[in-house]
């Protein structure tokens, strides 16, 4: 049993488990932190963005300027911005079975592998994880094809010039990987591909294996996987979370048990309280509108954006924030909206409840029922002619490389009255803010990530009890930046085998048992017999059939009529089947008793000899030897089939047969 | 012997009340725990005493599944449990657990506020009840104990409705609820995979029909109502608020968006507009096309159908209104339908079943002169219109089920007997396999021959598979190993590994014949002789001829010896042991035959 890393992104993974017969890759993250290195795409026209000096190298030399731009103190790939991509080479990706998606974030590079690697199989996913994640790539293929760029750069990849660029491009790495996004049609064809599943649903692969979801906590439909034989158990945890929001509690105790434990999608900022950061989040939110200033918000469309949501709608009448309107934009707010409220089944169980009554599950239905949240696909069209200011706005990209959010860090980014607020943890803001410096207005760093922290990591681990633990190399040691914290990383006995990308780690799986079944007529053929207190045993002669990787044993044909053929039957048709072989035998022979037993049977004149060993007994008459040992029996004799025949079977009385 | 018990306490060979016992591998499932529409009395409940007389429900029970939310299939369930006692799980899936306690509350203030009835279930009851409930998810597997297992498959039918696989083991039992099999206007169509049960449990409520297009029937309904507002007149249409309701509204809100109608559409308030709400918060349990479209239009949400007031019925002009309960016994509809029956332009479509005693069985079946409390007789003049809109799979649709799961036999219920009699003959028939249609009261017993699941050792099956793929390999062989049974525990594993793993040592069991041959030349000469006999004769076995001069085919040793008293006879010493007895016998009769005349 192998597994094959594709992505060397912990919580973005894509590996490959070869399984029994099976191949399955879980999950298929897409690295978009290479965007950072692209400049903005604006949405309205930028007389800064549009006239920015090309970069030359120290020597003056200029060929790369129009690939390069220099902003803000920094150097920018002027192009259509790209994704870094899991491996493609490591392993033949045509031969994956299935990919199993554990949520909607770990999705985005499905068209990449369904599209263009000769995959055939299943994807499976839940139905929350399907339609969701559906909307993640309709915004992002949205966002990237409302500005068209002639360009696409390529020059600065080469291996030899990338080394002669400053930082952090000089530092990007596996940039030969980089790929343009997909078209929708491309992410249509692969989301055609997924079949759904419930929770707990027990799919069955070529009959060798068996994948079920559990749920994870994280986010709307999100899943572990557990995947098994009859006798081996993988679980892969990721994006998992023990914290109360909006999604059905993490399922942990169907994760016991665990041969092997693949561990990933911890959260990415393991020193913060998700709590304290929401705090935060409405506080600053406030004091900046309270100023008269706005307040931004980039964001995914789902996701902690239902949580936010939430919580400022306990908060706003009591923070005196009822008439500043707050606005939702994206080509998929509306859809994101409406299916959070279908989903009651996925969610926690205060969510569930209130659809008995029947309400919705979500109280934005309320803030947009009394048109305090309003939501619009794009900053043109019905906003621009709603649009009142100070406001709150809530909008992608996160990364603030493409979307709507590019024209509010421009249209915002000068008074020192606004602040925009990070809370989606994927980005480092500093390197999104980079191309937007210098900046007048607050920036306010509230990351949210409610994924497992390391405490929370090794109390499952105390918990679940895992013969094994995998996981991403970062995890085994504490964070570059707090190399001190031993805290943050994972602890657990044996250690936790790490995998970095494009490496093959081989599972210390040790195979022994496989199911078989035993057809009722033969099981009633069976004869046992107690060997010791509680131990039975049974021999067992029967036809193997294997069908679709199920094994069954059928009881031995009866043997057939030989054909009363006139002909003459040649020799060797009656060469026994040398395969067909006799059962051991266990057990001691009695010397004394067997002498009498023999004596009983009409033979006369024996003899017993000691040996060393044991006895050899004499029939002098018959010119027969028979040694008897502690653990072997030995009869020489004349070529007279009856006698020896007889003898046998005398023998055979004292021993047991297996 | 292994077996499955089946005993309907209802819903064997009718229609109504059902609640069915299942055994299976020593586990108790009840399916179902619906009420009699035609009853009033003992009747109306399953009779729990079946159970009771041996001890309580809760120690025989392991389960209750609910399969959707009509009072048929549900009616019974607080009786069940807070008055005759059950404290076990009930499963139902989460659409079902919203409107169930809403339909039985409804139900209870027909009983007891309108009728009177004493000794009845109450609202507390109802909410007890409900806290048992653990609600499941489509597909989901859901493990009731160590062995029982079961999961739920989408029926169609009502919103929430299932079809539920019940196993144990290898055993298992398919009960299909009430179910539809093709799609209609809002609910999917019912599906199930090959899951080959021992036994599918089915309702055969359209048993020998098979219906017409549902096109033409929603065209004819359209084209009925669409007459009366012409010339004026009033259309009432008698409906239980969820289920047919929401799809009749779908048909008539397209319709007439599409013909632009102006003539007002009501819904009496109260329950309808609450059921329209489940709909759109349980959208993933319609059809495709509702779920795909929901964003931009979500079609629950009815711009030309309003809300009903009571005072509207006596508003002039033509109009078109849906109105609770769907047998018009008692509420909205029988008030209004008091109001309109006397105008012959008018008109009611009763778009379901209705029990025998209701004034809609009265009316479909002719009667025009009705009695009214207060000896009052109501003359009807307005027409009467009958369409079947319920979502049962009709005999096509029964076949089609029976084709998909592929069950070892199969037992019918929710049907009338006669209907029942022709669609199991043509089960038999068609798949060859057995078919039941219990009476209520009467126990169907199937003998089920489980096979066991052991584990074998890898290196046992490997050695057999590699040998299973060689060219010879097309006869059938013998796979030989030893189960050892340890407590619970199952293994097959190789004789060998047995022996082993027992502390035992194998005893060898050794033969070693003395074969005279007439040979008068050397030794080596006698076993080369032998071996280019057996060479040539055992074609399909591995003949060598060893340094030593000894010959061997396949672990048996032949050495050549001289006689020690006779020059002109040699000794062939044949060795073998007990394992390779067959084929060991066999050499030292071929050898006793002697061997061929050299060609000199």
């Amino acid at each position: 049993m192998k597994l094959y890393c594709l992505s060397g992104h912990p919580t973005l993974p894509c590996n490959v488990l070869k399984f029994k017969s099976t191949t399955i890759m879980l999950d298929c993250g897409l690295d978009m932190t290479s965007t950072l290195n692209f400049l903005p795409l604006p949405l309205v026209q930028s007389p800064r963005l549009s006239n920015l000096p090309g970069w030359s190298l120290k020597d003056g030399n200029a060929f790369l300027d129009k690939e390069l731009k220099e902003c803000s103190g920094h150097v920018f790939v002027d192009s259509v911005p790209e994704f870094c991509l899991p491996e493609t080479e490591l392993i033949d990706l045509s031969t994956v079975d299935v990919i199993l998606i554990s949520n909607y974030h770990c999705m985005m590079a499905l068209p990449y592998i369904t599209e263009h690697t000769g995959f055939t199989g299943t994807v499976y996913a839940t139905e929350p994880t399907m339609q969701i994640g559906r909307l993640l790539m309709e915004e992002l293929v949205n966002f990237i094809e409302r500005v068209p760029k002639a360009q696409s750069a390529s020059l600065w990849k080469n291996k030899d010039i990338q080394r002669l660029l400053p930082s952090p491009l000089k530092d990007a790495v596996e940039v030969s990987t980089w790929r343009r996004c997909y078209t929708m049609q491309e992410v249509n064809s692969a989301l055609s591909k997924i079949q759904l599943v419930g929770y707990s649903q027990k799919i069955e692969l070529f009959g060798a294996v068996q994948v079920t979801p559990l749920s994870s906590g994280y986010a709307l439909g999100s899943s572990n996987w557990i995947i098994q034989s009859h006798y081996e158990k993988v679980s892969y945890v990721s994006g998992s979370s023990l914290l109360t929001t909006h999604p059905q509690p993490m399922d942990q105790a169907s994760l016991k048990n665990s041969d092997v434990l693949v561990l990933t999608g911890l959260t990415q900022i393991p020193t913060a309280n998700p709590d304290g950061m929401v705090g935060e989040f409405c506080s600053n939110l406030a004091l900046t509108v309270r100023n008269g200033g706005n307040v931004l918000v980039p964001c995914y469309p789902s996701g902690v954006i239902y949580d936010l949501l939430e919580c400022l709608y306990q908060y706003i009448d009591s923070a005196g924030l009822s008439n500043i309107p707050f606005y939702f934009i994206s080509p998929v707010a509306n859809s994101s909206l409406e299916f959070s409220q279908i989903f009651a089944e996925w969610l926690c169980h205060n969510k569930q409840s209130k659809v008995y009554l029947p309400e919705p599950p979500f109280p934005h239905a309320e803030l947009i029922q009394t048109n305090k949240l309003k939501h619009y696909p794009s900053i043109h069209g019905d906003f621009s002619n709603d649009f009142r200011q100070p406001c709150v706005v809530f909008t992608g990209h996160p990364s603030l490389r493409f979307g709507d959010v590019v024209h509010f860090m421009e249209l915002w980014g000068k008074s020192s009255l606004n602040t925009v607020i990070f809370t989606e943890p994927d980005f480092s803001y500093l390197e999104a803010l980079a191309p937007y410096q210098p900046l007048a207005m607050k920036c306010i760093y509230c990351p949210i990530d409610t994924r497992l922290n390391f405490i929370q990591v090794s109390k499952l681990l105390k918990e679940v009890q895992p013969l094994h633990v995998v996981c991403p190399e970062q995890y085994t040691q504490p964070p570059p930046a707090q190399s001190h914290r031993m805290d943050l990383m994972i602890d657990c006995q044996p250690p936790a085998m790490s995998y970095r990308r494009a490496e093959v780690l081989a599972l210390p799986f040790k195979r022994r048992y496989e199911k078989i079944e035993i057809m009722p007529e033969l099981a009633d053929s069976l004869v046992p017999m107690e060997i010791k207190p509680g131990i039975s045993l049974a021999t067992v002669s029967a036809v193997l059939h294997t069908k679709d990787n199920k094994h069954v044993l059928q009881p031995p044909p009866r043997p057939t009529q030989p054909p009363s053929s006139k002909k003459r039957k040649r020799v060797s048709e009656d060469v026994p089947d040398c395969k067909v072989l006799k059962p051991l035998l266990s057990g001691s022979i009695p010397v004394e008793q067997f002498v009498q037993t023999l004596e009983k049977h009409g033979f006369s004149d024996i003899k017993v000899e000691d040996t060393a060993k044991g006895h050899i007994v004499l029939l002098q008459e018959a010119e027969t030897l028979i040694q008897i040992e502690e653990d072997s029996t030995h009869i020489i004799c004349d070529n007279d089939e009856t006698l020896r025949v007889r003898l046998r079977d005398l023998v055979l009385r004292f021993l047991q047969k297996f | 012997m292994p077996e499955i018990r089946v005993t309907p306490l209802g819903a064997g060979q009718d229609v109504g009340r059902s609640c069915i016992l299942v055994s299976i591998s020593g586990k108790n499932v009840m399916l179902d725990c619906g009420m009699h529409m035609g009853y009033n009395d003992d009747r109306r409940f399953p009779d729990f005493s079946y159970i009771t007389q041996s001890g309580r429900l809760t120690d025989f029970l392991d389960c209750v599944i609910i399969s959707h939310f009509h009072l048929d299939h549900c009616g019974a369930l607080p009786y069940f449990s807070e008055m005759v006692g059950y404290d076990g799980p009930i499963y139902m899936t989460h659409p079902t657990q919203a409107i169930c306690p809403i339909l039985l509350e409804d139900y209870r203030k027909i009983a007891v506020d309108k009728k009177g009835e004493a000794n009845f279930f109450t609202s507390q009851m109802i909410k007890d009840c409900m806290k048992k409930v653990v609600a499941v998810h489509l597909h989901q597997t859901v493990q009731v104990d160590d062995e029982l297992e079961i999961k739920a498959y989408y029926a169609g039918h009502v919103l929430g409705a299932a079809m539920f696989q019940i196993k144990v083991g290898s055993e298992s039992v398919v009960y299909t609820g009430d179910y539809n099999m093709t799609p209609d206007r809002h609910l999917g169509a019912a599906w199930i995979d090959k899951c080959r049960p021992n036994l599918l449990i089915t309702e055969s409520t359209y048993a020998t029909t098979i219906r017409d297009s549902k096109r033409c029937r929603e065209r004819d309904f359209l084209k009925k109502v669409h007459e009366t507002v012409e010339r004026g007149g009033k259309v009432l249409i008698p409906v239980f608020a969820l289920g047919r309701a929401q799809e009749l509204c779908i048909l008539l809100e397209t319709f007439w968006e599409r013909m632009n109608l102006k003539v007002p559409i009501y819904f009496s308030t109260g329950l309808t507009e609450k059921a329209n709400h489940y709909y759109k918060l349980f959208i993933t349990w319609t059809n495709q096309k509702i779920r795909k479209t929901f964003v931009q239009r979500n079609m629950f949400e009815f711009k030309h159908i309003k809300a009903f007031d009571r005072t509207f019925a006596d508003n002039p002009g033509p109009m078109v209104v849906f109105a609770t309960p769907g047998m018009l016994h008692a509420g909205q509809s029988l008030q209004i339908f008091r109001k309109w029956a006397g105008n012959e332009k008018n008109m009611v479509i009763m778009p379901g079943y209705c029990v025998q005693g209701t004034v809609g069985h009265k009316i479909l079946s002719g009667q025009r002169k009705l009695e009214m409390e207060g000896r009052q007789v109501l003359e009807v003049k307005m027409q009467v219109e009958y369409m079947s809109f319920s979502a049962h799979a009709d005999a096509k649709g029964i076949m089609q089920l029976v084709g998909q799961a592929e069950p070892e036999s199969v037992l019918l219920v929710h049907g009338e007997a006669k209907k029942m009699e022709f669609l199991r003959q043509k089960i038999e028939q068609e798949f060859r396999v057995s078919c039941y249609m219990p009476a209520n009261g009467e126990t169907v017993t199937l003998p089920t021959s489980p096979s066991i699941p052991v584990g074998i050792s890898l290196g046992l099956l490997k050695r057999e598979m590699v040998q299973g793929l060689l060219p010879e390999a097309k006869k059938p062989r013998l796979l030989h190993g030893t189960l050892v049974m340890k407590d619970s525990s199952f293994r097959l594993v190789s004789s060998e590994q047995a022996l082993k793993e027992l502390g035992l040592a194998e005893h060898q069991l050794r033969f070693t014949c003395r074969v005279h041959l007439q040979d008068t030349r050397k030794e080596q000469e006698t076993a080369l002789r032998v071996y280019s006999h057996l060479k040539s004769t055992l074609k399909d076995h591995c003949v060598q001829h060893l340094p030593d001069g000894s010959v061997t085919v396949e672990s048996i040793l032949i050495q050549a010896a001289a006689h020690s008293e006779d020059p002109g006879t040699k000794v062939l010493l044949v060795s073998w042991t007990y394992q390779d007895e067959e084929l060991g016998s066999f050499l030292t009769a071929l050898l006793k035959n002697g061997l061929p005349q050299a060609p000199s």
